[in-house]
């Protein structure tokens, strides 16, 4: 039965890396494709959905 | 303009979305290309969206839906990797009980997609099991069985149980111990 789980040392060590590699994660630069996409979802939502090329 | 469309939030998720896509697929270009299709997903169906939920919850369970159906359209079971870690492991934890990094990241690696997924969610993210469960959608023993695993072979692989009778002298776990006689018992 203690064969299936760690250490209480074990686990509080792998918890703390797994929130450590995560956060280097989120701290990665971004491509500009992202942001990129989202101005196009809202240009499009926005535009008007019949005659767009009315003025 | 609506005062509160959710669709403005979508930017401040892209950090941890990103960081959730990487953990998964492990490979950044189709970590990316999981993101964006997560985005389109997310914008088009924002009305599913209940204003006053975790949004990175519901992000997250999008992304993870999109890469578990591409998986099973691709049939890629990436098992080749066994093994190729194993030889470069770390011997010990440092002395401060801080783990390698990159030793860390090899052996996550090797971790099935399931239980990387589990540990990511409530290792990391803090997620409770009852909310991992919703978003994996399988029942609660399910993800508790896919953490317990998991964090058993990083444990294994990180050589992290070998001298628990020594830890045990460490002034920190005796301290610990002493500051929590039930569990002692």
């Amino acid at each position: 039965m203690s064969n299936n789980k760690p250490s209480p040392q074990a686990r509080d060590q792998i918890d703390e890396s797994l929130r450590r590699v995560f956060q280097e994660d989120t701290e990665a630069e971004l491509p500009d494709r992202f942001k990129e996409l989202l101005d196009q979802l809202r240009n499009q939502s926005e535009a008007p959905s019949d005659d767009g090329d009315a003025s | 303009m609506s005062a509160l469309d959710p669709r403005d939030e979508l930017v401040d998720h892209l950090p941890s979305l990103r960081a959730f896509a990487l953990s998964l697929t492990r490979n950044g270009a189709i970590a990316d290309d999981m993101v964006q299709d997560t985005l389109v997903k997310a914008w088009t169906n924002i009305e599913k969206f209940e204003a006053g939920t975790n949004m990175r919850a519901w992000l997250f369970t999008i992304l993870r839906n999109t890469y578990y159906s591409n998986r099973r359209k691709a049939q890629r079971e990436v098992a080749d990797v066994d093994g190729i870690f194993t030889e470069s492991m770390a011997e010990k934890p440092a002395h401060d009980g801080r783990l390698q990094m990159n030793d860390f990241r090899a052996a996550f690696a090797q971790l099935p997609d399931e239980q990387r997924e589990t540990l990511i969610l409530v290792g990391a993210n803090g997620f409770s099991y009852d909310e991992a469960a919703d978003m994996c959608g399988v029942q609660v023993g399910t993800i508790k069985s896919r953490a317990n695993r998991g964090r058993k072979r990083l444990a294994e692989l990180l050589h992290l149980d070998e001298d628990e009778a020594l830890e045990l002298t460490d002034s920190a776990t005796v301290a610990v111990v002493a500051a929590n006689p039930a569990s002692a018992f």
